[in-house]
């Protein structure tokens, strides 16, 4: 009944507050100005003070946990401010106003994990615009929509590392097949076919046999049965190359408990959380992928350069990334990491991702 | 007794100007002004030049989408599947082009087939009766399905620069994007129906009291199926805007959309309820949260504070106002003679409603 009239109590109240609140802020606004100013000079001194953002794909992702923490770690001996943002779900559409904010912002420059090659490329542009330097890592987008690209590997690098470890791990000599993801999967095709030419153009591995080819489909289950009928239609197998984190999983895992552990090796593309059981009861001695950690560090120590001036991202400029050392940019402005890094005994307790 | 029938009319409550000053919309707009100066003169950044741009683009659409989503609550329904008619709408203008359609042959196409959907809503909560609740719940869930069926996990990406430039630009030299000069046009023609229409009195009326609507001759039926209709379709061109600004069409585009939406539109003073709420009120409520959540990005602060600020924000503006009313009732009951101001007030109450 006297809901009319409270009501208005009510908004009166709401209404007042609000209205000197207004009333202060008109003050304040002087001070928005002068802010404005300050910032102003602030962003005069970045050529000094490097500020950094770190976009990954999404957070609370292990992968990019280890990774931005090896960009924290560059950016401490750098002396460069270091922020990493991103949002909840891995969508273009939520990375662009990260990448929105950083050029409000003002960065000296962007790291970020693309998740579309093009559809972050406007965006981008924008930042590149007011000055911020954006490299990708990790994951690329356009190379004309970037400065540089910090790649974790080469397919030539997976290729012969995989061979390398399996080889050492069956002693030079014998049958070896190959448990791949899909029989159409681009990455896998490529190394496969790579690894096939360097087994027969390669003297160090004349002594070693590919006897077959076999696709679990990146699930889970095929992959466990496909090692398994492996196993039983070629008795004299003495390894297996599973360029795949599902596929090499599930084949520890057959192993682990089948007869042939210790007797038939595996090696091939996997994590250290997935494959920790496998490599400390020994099923599996020793694994490849790249290390995260100095995938961020790189990224770090490039766009350090970038903003610094030291490159300008063309083909045959050279910086020095701390530890790891001097880096060329190759073509289409590409800073390869390495060769994959191996996971074994020793060293799989110093990772968590 | 044979006295000729005269009609009465209650004198306003208040003077004009606490009429238009001491509402909701202006408690939210001068929130949302006191919000804009803190952010000018604590946030870094804040006041550079492509703030407003940012903003505008990120806002465009949930700002499109309240307009009808505004007429659909106060109606006392509710439209769910807003985000999924945009996923929709995303998929359809990549799959068509894709397929060898012009951009704005297969827009045509995306906006026909947001009519379409917002059909199927109306028709079921209108004609058929069933509570748009469990309907928009039910299409939200058909129509993101058909949108990431059509598409799978893939991405739809070389739309032409001439279109993706036209969403993404400016108006002139100015910093306010083209897609505002649509919004505005969309403004005018929804402030004109839901204020200065007979249309519009018949949202209010249906969103008070239904039944009594339908007596004093407003087309129930018939208005809510507009409604859902103008939803389906402002949704599907949200959807366009979406994809060309982003130059990506994907099946998951937008999803969660329709939660910032109505947020947007309770925080703007809409009654879930139905019955009271003004569109100025609802879009000062999406700048409130597009700044807050901008600002706050500028900070460096991560979206989960930013979800919870902006629904602290939502919870404290809908307490507030029955808190204020359950205090002042308070101190007001030993007052005597209350009683007999009943009748007046409500009528007030009901000659104010919805204005």
């Amino acid at each position: 009944m006297k809901f009319h009239t409270q009501r208005s109590a009510a908004l009166v109240a709401v209404t007042l507050s609000a209205a000197l609140t207004l009333a202060a802020c008109g003050g304040g606004d002087d001070g928005g100005g002068g802010g404005g100013e300050a910032t102003g000079a602030g962003g005069g001194q970045s050529g000094g003070d490097l500020t950094l953002t770190m976009l990954p794909k999404n957070l609370g992702n292990p992968y990019f946990d280890v990774s931005t923490a090896g960009a924290e770690e560059a950016a401490g001996e750098l002396g460069a401010s270091i922020e990493q943002v991103g949002p909840e779900q891995a969508s273009p559409d939520a990375q662009v106003q990260y990448i929105n904010t950083a050029a409000q912002q003002g960065v000296g420059g962007l790291i970020v994990s693309a998740n579309d090659p093009t559809a972050i490329c406007d965006a981008i542009d924008e930042a590149r615009d007011a000055g911020t330097k954006v490299v990708t890592f990790d994951s690329d987008t356009s190379p004309d929509c970037r400065d540089l690209f910090v790649n974790q590997a080469t397919a030539e690098g997976i290729a012969s590392k995989q061979l390398e470890l399996i080889s050492e791990q069956i002693g030079g000599e014998g049958e070896i097949a190959i448990l791949s993801a899909s029989a159409n999967a681009t990455n896998q095709n490529a190394w496969i076919a790579m690894m096939e030419d360097e087994l027969k153009n390669n003297p160090d591995y004349a002594n070693i046999q590919l006897v077959d080819t076999v696709y679990g489909d990146d699930e889970d289950q095929k992959s466990f049965d496909e090692t398994e009928a492996l196993l039983q239609n070629h008795p004299n197998l003495k390894g297996i190359v599973s360029p795949t984190t599902v596929g090499i999983a599930a084949a520890a895992r057959y192993l682990q408990n089948s007869q042939y552990k210790g007797k038939v090796a595996l090696t091939g593309l996997g994590t250290p959380n997935q494959m920790r059981p496998y490599v400390e009861d020994g099923t599996v001695t020793s694994f490849a992928l790249w290390n995260p950690g100095d995938l961020g560090y790189l990224a770090t120590y490039a766009t350090a350069a970038l903003v610094n001036g030291e490159i300008t991202g063309k083909e045959g400029d050279t910086f020095e990334a701390g530890k790891l050392g001097e880096y060329t940019v190759g073509p289409d402005g590409v800073v390869v990491l390495g060769d994959p890094f191996v996971f074994d005994k020793d060293n799989i307790g110093d990772f968590d991702f | 007794m044979s006295s000729t029938p005269t009609r009465a009319y209650a004198p306003y409550s208040q003077p004009l100007w606490k009429r238009v000053l001491l509402t909701r919309e202006s408690a939210i707009i001068a929130l949302t002004v006191v919000v804009i100066c803190w952010a000018l003169a604590a946030v870094p950044n804040f006041d550079g030049p492509l703030t407003l741009k940012y903003l505008l683009q990120d806002t465009a659409p949930i700002l499109l989408i309240a307009l009808p989503m505004t007429l659909v609550i106060i109606t006392g329904e509710i439209d769910l599947s807003v985000a999924s008619i945009v996923g929709l709408s995303s998929v359809l203008l990549g799959v068509l082009h894709q397929g060898g359609m012009s951009v704005p042959a297969a827009g045509a196409v995306a906006l026909l087939v947001g009519a379409a959907c917002g059909t199927l809503n109306g028709v079921l909560v209108a004609y058929v009766g069933l509570p748009s609740l469990a309907v928009t719940i039910g299409t939200l869930a058909l129509f993101r399905g058909v949108a990431v069926g059509l598409l799978g996990t893939t991405a739809v990406t070389d739309f032409p620069e001439a279109w993706t430039d036209l969403a993404t630009g400016t108006v002139g030299e100015s910093s306010v994007p083209l897609v505002m000069v649509p919004f505005a046009a969309l403004v005018v023609v929804f402030t004109l129906l839901l204020h200065f229409s007979p249309f519009g009195r018949g949202v209010y009326d249906i969103g008070l009291n239904g039944e009594a609507a339908r007596f004093s001759g407003v087309h129930v039926a018939r208005t809510k199926l507009v409604l859902f209709v103008l939803s389906g379709v402002v949704s599907a061109f949200a959807g366009l805007y979406f994809t060309l600004r982003f130059g990506s069409a994907r099946g998951d585009n937008a999803t969660g959309l329709e939660l910032q939406v109505i947020a947007a539109v309770l925080l703007g003073g809409v009654s879930i309820f139905g019955g009271r709420g003004r569109l100025h009120g609802v879009l000062a409520g999406v700048v409130l949260i597009g700044v807050i959540a901008s600002a706050l990005r500028l900070e460096g602060v991560t979206v989960n504070v930013t979800n919870i600020v902006i629904g602290v924000l939502l919870i404290v503006s809908v307490v507030s106002g029955a808190l204020v009313a359950y205090v002042s009732g308070r101190l007001r009951r030993p007052r005597p003679g209350s009683s007999a101001e009943a009748p007046e007030t409500s009528s007030r109450r009901a000659a104010s409603a919805g204005a």
